[in-house]
């Protein structure tokens, strides 16, 4: 269980939306409970921050059943739908109510970890209630400077009370504080390498505004003639389309714009046009098909048949013969996640296969939707971070390039036929 | 996972300090009282940068300061009021600082870890001016600790046997060096968190009980965090060992995913044996996700963890080929190899470079166990080992790793214990050594000539 802890508008639901994503896609089966919302379930309609008051007995028990029903559908999470980390996004601002937590973790076994935000800057604390606050179920009906109001009623309704983790009294619990969003950190007994990797990726992740450009290669040779893998380098269209790109990075006017490109000749030669400094990376490679690589679908059917079907059964975790799976991709990308976390602006030109990839877990994609994902030839998708999300640009740069996107077909048994098997080849456009 | 250097962008001078791009140089500085770490700390992770290719040396202010005296005779040299002591201290960090820049500015350098007490902040400032001159961005590592335990343990692990004390008994050298720690008690000024929230540092409390962390500025420092967060000093033994003897082996041939000969299961058989007779608690065991490791492990009884990033280095084209046809269809790559075996990639397959980008998360996940055996291959095993042994590239590829025999390393001191122990089965030899004539245009049996007997 992964506790948080903290004043409204310390960026906790941020937190726990981001990390509950991230290890998703990592393959944890994680989930967040978020009990503002189960408090918005048992209250329809939200009047003012008076609700908050430490006063306001009716309003307390509420909360408190709240709370109980949360922890009670983690114990459900944990015990039916085999999940595996469960978050708990509340304040949690009382000593009193995270003893009620360890107690029920106790009795079942689960292991907890807190994490903590502490921020006192009041920019921060504003752009914040801006940023979420604003568009709040609870706040849907006022204007802005009223809802400002009222959160920070709200907030001073949590002060007086709040008991933030001590680190004398509470040396023997396993937590995380976090200050300023990130300048400085405090890190007490991690218990395991999920807890570990936890704090990194904590340690990694920031809230500076900046986007994030996904791109294919530009059209390949082998794309042409519909065969999937290999390492040709581009058409003339692809090469059309490298130009097209840099037009078009010049004309977003991006600050100290990072360009990351595969070992791969396509991805090589795209950014080459750009003119500007790029770094290879050998993990954005593309997947490798094994004994299907330099394939046309029709070969695949003709010599590989069985694996052809399997591969539609579960394109997620199947493996090509000496290749690699989508799930093996996800964790060759862990680092790249990792750093592109770490960065501000930059450019990826990649692979489809790596592409999906990489937008599945900006976009909190599952793993079966995963490989269906759309990623086009000649088309940048622009990701800007915005409140607990992603906002997604998709622009396509005009130049023609052939389609590579294979659905799934109906027929994903072994009995069936070629045809059945080849009825969703991507056809030219 | 250092994708190898980007061009050091170039420093230029202003007002007396150099612009700091992004990829300037990194000074690591210790910070703590003695027999708190440090020197353990700093040359760990000296190793660890460098096997993951980031070149990073250490440079110990001790070694200095007894390079300059010669003879160490007490405590009182340390003493805060001894001014003679005082000077030399000086000197010799300076010498160490223009080394450093050396290090850095001139000679490729990436990271330098500077190993000290440097316990005041007049010493720190000093250190950051430095650094704020040439143009190099400073992480301290401090280490705080207070567990008389911890510290006795400390002094007897690696303070008895340094050079200092090799005419004092256990005793004297004890009472010694408990004396020197209470000369720098008074003037240790620890990092705190309101007059030093500016600058980039760790701060590790209790042997990693807790951390704190304040301004991570770039990836190099975020790593070297979670590295240092990831390790600990508890005592345990991870025996390394390739999978039992295959079909591929005795047929000559390299990669592929055969199965154990006969004499590979008697191998697996002696494994588990010897395993049991260790009496380890609590062991771990990793296999790759290849058949011949599996096997192996099977033969245990014991769980078993399987990890992708532990199989085999992937041959490309030459995938179950022998020395021979590598030689007959891809001479050309085969003397490339040659000529530089760390580097080299198989067409269509990897290198031993690729290899410890992809085996770092195992490095990682070993720091943080205790006692584990890893059943993998040749390339990986070397990988490894040169990793806990502290092996540059260019002996990696050739580090004898033979089949049937366990590698027990046991960390002790500053670095690792080493003990082989052959189960006594025989297997084929796997090893082939760099022959004498790399180039190109060379002969094939000048190729062949050090290709070891099979089938």
């Amino acid at each position: 269980m992964i506790v948080m802890v903290g004043l409204p508008a310390r960026g906790k639901t941020y937190i726990s939306t981001k990390l509950t994503r991230y290890l998703n896609w990592i393959g944890v089966p994680t989930k967040m409970f978020n009990v503002g919302q189960y408090r918005r379930q048992a209250v329809k309609t939200y009047k003012n921050f008076e609700f908050f008051r430490s006063d306001n007995e009716e309003a307390m028990q509420i909360r408190k059943a709240c709370a109980s029903a949360a922890l009670k559908d983690i114990a459900t999470y944990f015990t039916k739908e085999q999940g595996q980390v469960a978050v708990f996004d509340a304040t949690n601002t009382t000593r009193e109510r995270r003893v009620v937590i360890m107690s029920f973790a106790k009795e079942r076994g689960y292991k907890v970890f807190f994490v903590e935000s502490i921020c006192d800057d009041p920019e921060i604390i504003i752009e914040n209630i801006k940023q979420v606050k604003f568009g709040s179920p609870d706040y849907v009906d006022r204007d802005i400077d009223e809802a400002i109001d009222d959160f920070i009623q709200r907030i001073e309704c949590y002060k007086a009370s709040y008991i933030p983790i001590d680190d004398d009294k509470d040396r023997k619990l396993s937590y995380i504080k976090i200050f300023d969003v990130g300048s400085r950190y405090l890190v007490n007994r991690v218990q395991d390498h999920i807890q570990s990797r936890i704090v990194y990726y904590l340690m990694n992740i920031h809230v500076t505004p900046r986007s994030i450009y996904l791109s294919r290669h530009g059209e390949s040779e082998l794309n042409l003639t519909g065969r999937i893998g290999g390492d040709s380098g581009l058409s003339p269209r692809g090469l059309k389309y490298a130009a097209a790109l840099a037009t078009f990075i010049k004309g977003q006017n991006i600050k100290d714009l990072k360009v990351w490109t595969s070992h791969m000749k396509r991805t090589v030669q795209t950014a080459e046009v750009l003119g500007v400094q790029y770094e290879q990376w050998k993990a954005l490679n593309e997947i490798d098909a094994g004994v299907c690589e330099e394939l046309t679908y029709e070969e695949i059917q003709e010599k590989f048949p069985t694996e052809f079907a399997l591969r539609d059964q579960d394109k997620y975790r199947y493996r090509y013969p000496k290749g690699e799976s989508y799930e093996d991709l996800v964790h060759r990308l862990e680092p790249v996640i990792m750093e592109l976390e770490r960065q501000e602006n930059v450019l990826v030109i990649c692979h489809q296969a790596i592409m999906r990839c990489l937008l599945a877990y900006f976009l909190d994609k599952a793993a079966d939707e995963l490989p269906y994902l759309r990623c086009p030839l000649h088309t940048v998708l622009k990701l800007t971070p915005v409140a607990y999300g992603c906002k997604m640009e998709s622009c396509f740069l005009n130049i023609e390039a052939v389609n590579t996107h294979r659905d799934r077909p109906v027929n994903v048994s072994i009995s069936r036929s070629p045809e059945e098997a080849l009825q969703t080849l991507p056809t030219d456009i | 996972m250092m994708r190898g250097c980007s061009s050091r962008a170039k420093l230029t001078q202003n007002q007396g300090r150099a612009v700091c791009m992004t990829n300037c140089p990194t000074l690591i500085v210790t910070v703590g009282l003695p027999a708190r770490g440090k020197t353990y700390i700093s040359k760990k992770l000296t190793r660890y940068l460098n096997w993951i290719g980031v070149p990073t040396r250490e440079f110990n202010v001790g070694q200095y300061r007894r390079e300059c005296l010669k003879i160490y005779k007490s405590f009182e040299f340390f003493r805060p009021d001894n001014e003679e002591g005082l000077k030399i201290r000086r000197q010799c960090a300076s010498a160490a600082l223009n080394d450093v820049r050396q290090y850095l500015t001139e000679d490729g350098g990436h990271v330098a870890v500077f190993d000290a007490t440097n316990t005041t902040r007049e010493r720190r400032e000093t250190i950051l001016q430095f650094a704020e001159q040439n143009g190099y961005k400073v992480f301290f590592v401090e280490s705080v600790c207070e567990d008389p335990d911890v510290i006795q343990e400390n002094i007897v692990q690696v303070k008895l046997g340094s050079p200092d004390y090799t005419n004092c008994n256990t005793e004297e050298a004890v009472e010694d060096f408990m004396k020197r720690i209470k000369c720098y008690e008074n003037s240790y000024e620890s990092l705190d968190e309101v007059l030093d929230r500016d600058l980039s540092y760790i701060k590790i409390m209790d042997v990693g009980q807790r951390y704190l962390v304040n301004r991570v500025l770039d990836h190099i420092q975020s790593r070297i965090v979670y590295y240092l967060m990831n390790i600990h000093i508890t005592p345990r033994s991870i025996y390394l060992c390739r999978h039992g003897e295959s079909e591929l082996n005795v047929k000559g041939r390299i990669g592929g995913d055969s199965g154990l000969t006969t004499r590979g299961k008697e191998f697996a058989n002696k494994l588990s044996q010897f395993i049991q007779d260790q009496g380890i608690s609590d062991l771990k065991v990793w296999t790759s996700q290849m058949k011949r490791t599996i096997q192996t492990a099977e033969a245990l009884k014991v769980p078993y963890e399987q990890w992708k990033v532990l199989n085999e280095i992937d041959a490309g084209v030459c995938e179950e080929m022998m020395y021979e046809e590598i030689q007959e269809n891809y001479p050309l790559e085969f003397a490339l190899r040659d000529q530089d075996k760390y580097r080299y990639r198989y067409p269509k397959g990897e290198s031993y470079e690729d290899l410890v980008q992809r085996l770092e998360p195992v490095i990682m996940e070993l720091e943080r166990q205790e006692n584990v055996l890893v059943i993998c291959h040749q390339a990986v095993m070397r990988c490894l080992l040169a990793y806990f042994l502290d092996k540059p590239a260019e002996e990696l590829p050739y580090l004898k790793c033979p089949l049937h025999a366990v590698l027990k390393l046991t960390p002790v001191a500053y670095g690792c214990k080493v003990e082989s122990i052959s189960l006594k089965v025989d297997a084929v030899n796997t090893h082939r050594e760099k022959p004498e004539n790399v180039e190109v245009t060379r002969m094939s049996e000048e190729a062949l000539l050090t290709v070891p007997v099979h089938q």
